[in-house]
């Protein structure tokens, strides 16, 4: 079934992503266990930890794509339903740390106990079991996005004032997430964090398997992002970004589309901030903060807006140099950044895939030899010239 | 229940923008599988009423009813689109990033809803109606290509297939002659009065002689009403029409 999902849009490049991400989701831990620390090929875990955190920005960065490259709705609201799904998985940390806390309350989180309170609000109850704290983090996310976009794709709120309001939403959760008052750790956020399903944090061994499953969450999300833009609904929202008025008047409900697809990617940056959290150690309400939505666009749109593929490649780019600039050239980063953006925008519209797509293509038209009259085409061009596989790669 | 005789019936229906009338107690009646063409000069209100009937433009006042019983003013484009009517715009729309095959596609009759397509399969049958489709519109041998890189006429002709892929029931077809050669333009007249056996068909179109062609009852628009009606011979021999249209 999935199979016959995905038959229209695995194409090479997103075979030979699928592959390297389970292939890293088995090598890397393997290399960063099993050899001795002296052996060249040892992968140190801190570069373990620092690639896991970069593929759950690659997961935000997919989810980004999904409803701006193939729906046109540009969020850059969407590190919110990252941090959310974040602190659902906080939550489920801070329980687990039990008597260990400074305070040694078995119930209350340090915070808690320091803010005076006697009993856990009733909205952290069930946070101890994983298997809810797992759900929660898909399903606070998807609620907001549906409530969020039921209201503003029925009243058709689109392009800039949709833009505006999704960075309204984040920062207004910023502002409610710092206070003292909520009950998720105000300014300071969720840390401290001890063990994860019973296994030591900071241990290696976690650490890989963090790895692992941040790599497998990204596959997973590649799986369904492909099966839902090669469906034929995928060419609906394809219709609703390039026309949205012409697809209302074929008889499309254009909202509900919206807001399936809006909700799904909600999920997906959910799943991406709780992968993201034990691996970082902490969660606060920087998380929210717009620039950090703005920064997940600037990875979509070098990599490749409408691409999937490219995204993440553009994800994990950036967040390379991020990694580099901050620790040579610290007061440069922004800059850096930000002429990024304007040199991708300005010169590399489809970003790096559309780059290298168009290479392949100059090159094999310049291979080919030059028959011309000649009418008939061979099926791979055939293929070639389908924009669902076109958009592809 | 009694099919309605009239399938589209429109009375006294009235659309400002800043005060400017663009329809002005527009009434008119289209029967079941009749087909009609609607002229007038530039500004008429010919594409306004297109926009009233299909709910992009909500009118100030007036009566619209489609099938007798359905209140067009009460519902949306998706719904009003659902109740069976289709639409071509005056500047051909088709989804440009998309093959020719994917734009048809997308408008073959089929359930609407988002858990309809994304667990759509496709059957014989629909890709059947497909090749049919291309055949009659004659893009067989563009199937795969890109609607966007299509000549301005086959554009027009993408649409009528995708009008026609929708299966509606009533026909909204503005300026389908606009940008095709003599050739392309009397197909069009023949593939209309082909479709008007079976279906109702408002055309809107400037060219006279692509009108003589259908050879159907005529609507003269101007300043938002009815100037005149009948056949083609009939209006333009009215000195009102001669006036403030054909005579310029
Ligand atoms: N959304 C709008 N806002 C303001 N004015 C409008 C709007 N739509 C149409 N009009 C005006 O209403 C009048 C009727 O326009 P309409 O497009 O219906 O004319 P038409 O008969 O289709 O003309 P043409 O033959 O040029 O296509 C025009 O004067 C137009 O400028
Ligand atoms: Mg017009």
């Amino acid at each position: 079934m999935t199979l016959r999902f995905l038959s229209g849009g695995l194409t090479g490049g997103r075979i030979v992503m699928l592959a390297l991400l389970v292939a890293a989701a088995i090598l890397v831990p393997v290399l960063n266990l099993a050899l001795p620390e002296s052996h060249p090929l040892h992968v140190p875990t801190y570069a373990v930890t620092l690639m896991g955190k970069y593929l759950t920005y690659a997961l935000l960065a997919l989810a980004l794509d999904l409803v701006w490259g193939y729906c046109g709705i540009l969020s850059l609201g969407h590190a919110a339903f990252f941090a959310l799904g974040g602190y659902a998985m906080g939550m489920y940390l801070m329980r687990q740390i039990g008597t260990r806390g400074v305070y040694g309350d078995p119930v209350l989180p340090d915070f808690m106990v320091f803010l005076n309170w006697q009993e856990l609000p009733w909205y952290w109850y069930g946070f101890d079991a994983f298997p809810f704290a797992m759900l929660i983090a898909l399903a606070a996310p998807g609620l907001l996005a549906f409530i969020f976009g039921w209201f503003a794709f029925r009243s058709r709120v689109t392009g800039v004032y949709l833009s505006i309001i999704t960075q309204a939403m984040t920062y207004a959760l910023l502002l409610a997430f710092f206070r003292n008052d909520m009950g998720f750790g105000g300014n300071n956020g969720l840390t401290d964090f001890k063990d994860i399903l019973g296994f030591d944090i900071q241990s290696d061994a976690t650490r890989a398997g963090l790895f692992a499953a941040s790599a497998l969450a990204l596959a997973g999300g590649l799986v369904i992002a492909v099966a839902i833009t090669a469906s034929k609904l995928g060419k609906v929202l394809i219709a609703v970004r390039d026309a949205e008025s012409r697809t209302r008047f074929l008889g499309y409900r254009v909202e509900h589309y919206k807001l399936f697809v809006w909700t799904v990617s909600a999920m997906m940056a959910g799943l991406a901030g709780a992968l993201y959290v034990p691996q970082v150690g902490i969660i606060n309400p920087g998380e929210f903060a717009p620039a950090n939505s703005i920064e997940a666009v600037i990875w979509v749109a070098v990599g490749g807006r409408g691409t999937l593929v490219g995204p993440i490649i553009g994800a994990v780019l950036v967040n390379f140099a991020k990694s580099w600039f901050t620790a040579a050239l610290p007061e440069f980063w922004l800059f850096a950044l930000g002429g990024l953006f304007v040199f991708v925008t300005l010169f590399l519209p489809k970003g790096i895939v559309g780059l290298a797509k168009s290479a392949v293509q100059r090159l094999r038209r310049m291979r080919e030899p030059q028959t011309p009259g000649r009418e008939t085409k061979t099926p791979r061009e055939m293929a070639a010239a389908r924009p669902s596989e076109q958009a592809a790669e | 229940m009694a099919k309605a005789e009239n399938l589209l019936y429109l009375d006294g229906v009235s659309v400002s923008f800043d005060g400017f009338k663009a329809l002005n107690n527009l009434s008119f009646l289209i029967g079941r599988n009749e087909m009609r063409a609607i002229i007038g000069p530039n500004g008429a209100g010919k594409t306004t009423m297109m926009d009233v009937i299909t709910g992009k433009t909500r009118p100030d006042e007036g009566t619209l009813r489609f099938d007798g019983k359905i209140d067009l003013t009460a519902h949306d484009e998706a719904e009003i689109a659902g109740f069976g009517i289709g639409r071509k715009f005056q500047k051909p729309t088709v989804f440009e990033n998309q093959s020719v095959r994917d734009n048809l596609k997308l408008a073959l009759k089929a359930p609407r809803g988002p858990f309809a397509t994304l667990f759509h399969r496709d059957d014989a049958a629909q890709r059947a109606r497909i090749d049919e489709l291309l055949a009659t519109i004659r893009l067989r041998d563009r199937e795969t290509d890109l609607a966007g890189d299509l000549s301005h006429g086959q554009k027009q002709w993408l649409e009528i297939g995708m009008l026609l892929a929708q299966d509606p029931e009533l026909l909204l077809i503005d300026e389908p002659a606009a940008g095709m050669t003599d050739a392309e333009t009397a197909a069009t007249a023949d593939l209309l009065r082909e479709i008007a056996r079976t279906h109702s068909v408002v055309v809107v179109e400037h060219d006279m002689t692509f009108v003589r062609a259908l050879g159907v009852k005529v609507t003269v628009l101007h300043e938002g009403s009815v100037l005149a009606e009948g056949s083609l011979d009939h209006v333009s021999s009215d000195q009102k029409v001669i006036d403030v249209y054909l005579g310029r």
